[in-house]
């Protein structure tokens, strides 16, 4: 079994100019902008709730979470609604264009600076064909550490 | 054999009866020598058994088993109920409980049984025989039929009007497959020709085909016995019939036996009829077993009807379209009563969550050496099954507590003038749209100054503020973080973690908790809870372009007040509210709410309490009153300062629900 390599189908998606996977089997949903409703004393990063067909879901600016420049929603921004363990969350990136097989053994730890994004997030890269997929470390990322820290401090 | 179908009701119904066996010897502790508290514990025992074999687990039947031989032999008998007895028998039972819980957590259920199996088999050996115990009620019928003194009295009656009494036992084949069946036909063949008294097992338990191959009836008739044996044998796979005729019983309450036997003779048969026929409802009266699954399911589609209920009666309001208007109004109605049995559906006993206390305390009295008595009351009333779920630990906490802080040793108490042994009375009840929960004892009450002392001691309040302290605001702070006032700590309840627990998981749940003490008397914890978490009266209000709810329950009334009106006091502003002056608390800057203005120069204002403080939350507008659906935000967010949850509104936006417990501080 070993010698086949895996293989795992990425969900790709942009943030400025650059090329992110999370793997599908995290996905939940690719959804157009819905009206956000800001929650107070929270990190900026978390841009608030969003009513995902009734369930109360929350979502986070991905540019704002790994530090770069925010920019305005376009009709190209889409929420990615991932699930690991038990929470779910929309991560709002520029663009979600794409679905790639990737072999398992393709992807390489990251270097030391990969990116704008802190390697902490990231998983791996995977060279494919002449572009660069940054694949991200969901648990990282959604990790509520900060989240919490934050309103730590507010009480 | 394929027994994981099986397997979830497997683990319901042992619970069920491990929980009768644990209440039963409980009972059984209090008065021993009543044989219906060991016929109670016998049956579910044994039906554990047989469950246990049918699905495979050894060391469950084994055990069981060995359980099962004990209580024969107190059963017939031979064993007197003693403290180690039942010490022996309820280390057995948690061990049982241990091992289902393992089973229902995916494991094998199986466990080192050994020493406990033993013990029991000691007790089996020893078999020390009291004839004490042997009750004069057996006289005139064989070993196993115990008549109370009411069917005595039936009996009697019968057979003084010249009606024969027979004491039936009646034996289906090996190979019966509708063992039901076969009972329920001789039972309309019995109940043809007379009444039925008694039967053993219970009729509920053999319609529910809870019995090996024979039963037991009692039966008063005119037929003779020859006639009798006929008819029943007329029912197929019945391997044999038994009939003993019971001669009047020699009773030994003479006086209660003379006084019924002067009351009209139609009266006691009549009585006869009213007994058998209510025995009969009891076993129509029917339920279903239902997933809670299915209910969650069932409770979480309405609330998307609850959701557009509301987005439904904005649109039919914006129309002004009268048929629409009134066709709404209408499923709004039954949508109402439509929740409110579902509500009810999933409301279950708080006995649930009292079941296992007798038993803790029990233990826990003889760790700690007291001698203390647990009273419940009200343990059949009902509660929102996610409350239920919820409020287990923080009573436990709080029972450990009373009996741990609360109650004295038996000599202090008895140097003190009161009776040696403390009580803890755990009490439900409903009030309004609440249900209260109270835990009191008669122990030592808070000792105020050590409260304070401690308190300074942990800074958990400053001196200044310790002088200002009523003596209720004292008793709370036994509530605040990094409080155990024991002397010594003990591995009960001086686990670092302290009430504080307790007081937010009850507000987390939206209720509160208050404390009454009185020194020397005891002390009384009452916890609020509402009645269900899921759909809540709010009060709609707008902050700049945003929407808050705040609880129904939490608001005293709202009001409109001028600029002017406001005061300011030591940097904080207050308005007057029913001769008191209390603290305004502006959401727009406390939710950093953006381009918040208020033109106007009136502010509308909130005002909600948390226990006896109260405070005006300031709002730029107010919408109107809702019944919305809770929703939690997700594991992602939690811990929101100011927020509990959120819900959705008819046209589909989020409103975020204000805790306003932790606004007021």
């Amino acid at each position: 079994m070993s010698e086949v390599s895996k293989e795992i189908k990425v969900i790709v998606f942009r943030l400025q100019n650059e090329e992110y996977g999370v793997p599908i089997d995290y996905v939940g949903s690719i959804e157009r902008m819905l009206e956000i409703t800001r929650i107070p004393n929270t990190p900026k990063f978390i841009k608030g709730v969003i009513n995902l067909r009734g369930i109360v879901t929350p979502v986070i600016d991905l540019r704002e979470r790994f530090g770069m420049d925010a920019s305005e929603y376009s009709s190209r921004s889409r929420m990615i609604i991932v699930q690991i363990d038990d929470k779910e969350v929309g991560m709002i990136v520029d663009e979600a264009n794409d679905v790639v097989d990737l072999k398992e053994d393709a992807i390489e730890t990251p270097p030391e600076v990969i990116g704008s994004v802190d390697t902490d997030y990231v998983r791996g890269v995977a060279k494919l064909d002449d572009r660069l997929l940054i694949l991200l470390n969901l648990d990282r990322v959604l990790s509520n550490e900060e989240v919490n820290q934050l309103s730590a401090v507010e009480k | 054999m394929e027994t994981n179908q099986y397997l979830g009701i497997f683990i319901d119904e042992s619970n069920e009866n491990l929980q009768k066996v644990n209440d039963g010897l409980l009972d059984l502790e209090k008065d021993p020598t009543n044989m219906e508290h060991i016929e109670v514990i016998f049956r579910a025992a044994h039906t554990l058994k047989g469950m246990s074999a049918t699905m495979g687990y050894e060391d469950l039947t084994t055990l069981t088993h060995q359980m099962e031989d004990v209580l024969d032999l107190v059963r017939n008998s031979e064993l007197a109920v003693s403290a180690k007895l039942l010490d022996i028998l309820l280390n057995a039972v948690e061990k049982l409980e241990e091992m289902v819980g393992d089973i229902s957590a995916g494991g094998d259920g199986k466990s080192t049984i050994q020493p406990i199996l033993n013990q029991l088999k000691a007790i089996d050996k020893s078999e020390e025989i009291t004839n004490e115990m042997v009750t004069s009620n057996e006289d005139g019928i064989n070993g196993e039929l115990t008549l109370d003194s009411f069917e005595e009295t039936v009996i009697n009656q019968a057979n003084s009007e010249g009606l024969h009494t027979y004491h039936l036992t009646i034996q289906l084949t090996d190979d019966c497959l509708l063992k039901a069946a076969r009972v329920y036909m001789v039972f309309e063949i019995l109940e043809k020709e007379g009444e039925v008294i008694k039967s053993v097992p219970s009729v509920e338990t053999l319609e529910s085909e809870e019995f090996d191959h024979q039963f037991d009836v009692v039966f008063v008739t005119s037929v003779e016995e020859k006639e009798l044996n006929d008819k029943i044998m007329k029912v197929s796979e019945i391997k044999q019939v038994s009939i003993q005729p019971i001669k009047s019983l020699d009773n030994h309450e003479d006086t209660d036996n003379k006084e019924v036997n002067q009351t009209p003779s139609k009266q006691a048969s009549m009585e006869v009829q009213n007994n058998s026929k209510s025995q009969r409802k009891q076993s129509a009266n029917k339920t279903i077993r239902v997933n809670i699954d299915r209910l969650d399911a069932l409770m979480n589609l309405f609330e998307e009807l609850v959701i557009d209920r509301g987005r439904l009666e904005q649109i039919a309001f914006e129309m002004e379209h009268g048929d629409l208007t009134e066709t709404v109004g209408r499923m709004s109605r039954i949508s109402s009563d439509l929740q409110s049995i579902i509500l009810t559906m999933r409301m279950v006993p708080i006995e649930q969550v009292f079941n296992r206390f007798p038993r803790m305390v029990r233990q826990l009295t003889r760790e700690l050496n007291k001698d203390i008595q647990l009273d419940i009351e009200g343990a059949e009333t009902e509660l929102d099954r996610t409350v239920i779920d919820e409020i287990g630990d923080p009573l436990v906490h709080l029972i450990r507590n009373s009996l741990d802080h609360g109650i004295e040793m038996p000599e202090v108490r008895e140097k003190n003038g009161k009776n040696r042994q403390g009580h803890v009375l755990l009490k439900a009840y409903h009030s309004g749209n609440h249900v209260y929960v109270e835990i009191s004892d008669d122990g030592q009450g808070i000792n105020r100054e050590k409260v304070l002392n401690k308190a300074l001691e942990n800074q958990v309040v400053t001196p200044e503020q310790a002088n200002q302290l009523s003596d209720r605001q004292i008793d709370e702070l036994i509530l605040a973080s990094g409080f155990s006032t024991a002397d010594e700590v003990s591995d009960l309840s001086g686990r670092g973690v302290g009430l504080d627990v307790v007081k937010n998981t009850i507000e987390s749940l939206g209720g509160t908790i208050e404390i009454t003490s009185e020194e020397g008397e005891g002390t009384t914890f009452t916890i609020q809870l509402p009645l269900t978490l899921s759909i809540i009266s709010v009060m709609l209000s707008t902050i700049g372009s945003e929407t808050y709810a705040v609880p129904l329950s939490t608001i005293i009334e709202t009001a409109m007040i001028k600029q002017e009106e406001i005061v300011t006091i030591q940097g904080q502003q207050m308005m007057h509210f029913r001769e008191s002056v209390i603290p305004l608390i502006f959401l727009r800057e406390v939710l950093n709410v953006p381009d918040s203005n208020n033109a106007s120069d009136k502010e509308s204002v909130i005002i909600v309490r948390k226990g006896e403080q109260v405070a005006g939350l300031v709002v730029d507008s107010l919408i109107g009153q809702q019944e919305v659906v809770l929703k939690n935000l997700g594991n992602y967010l939690n811990s929101i300062f100011a927020i509990s949850g959120a819900t959705i509104l008819g046209d589909g936006e989020v409103a975020l629900i204000i805790d306003t417990h932790s606004l007021i501080k």
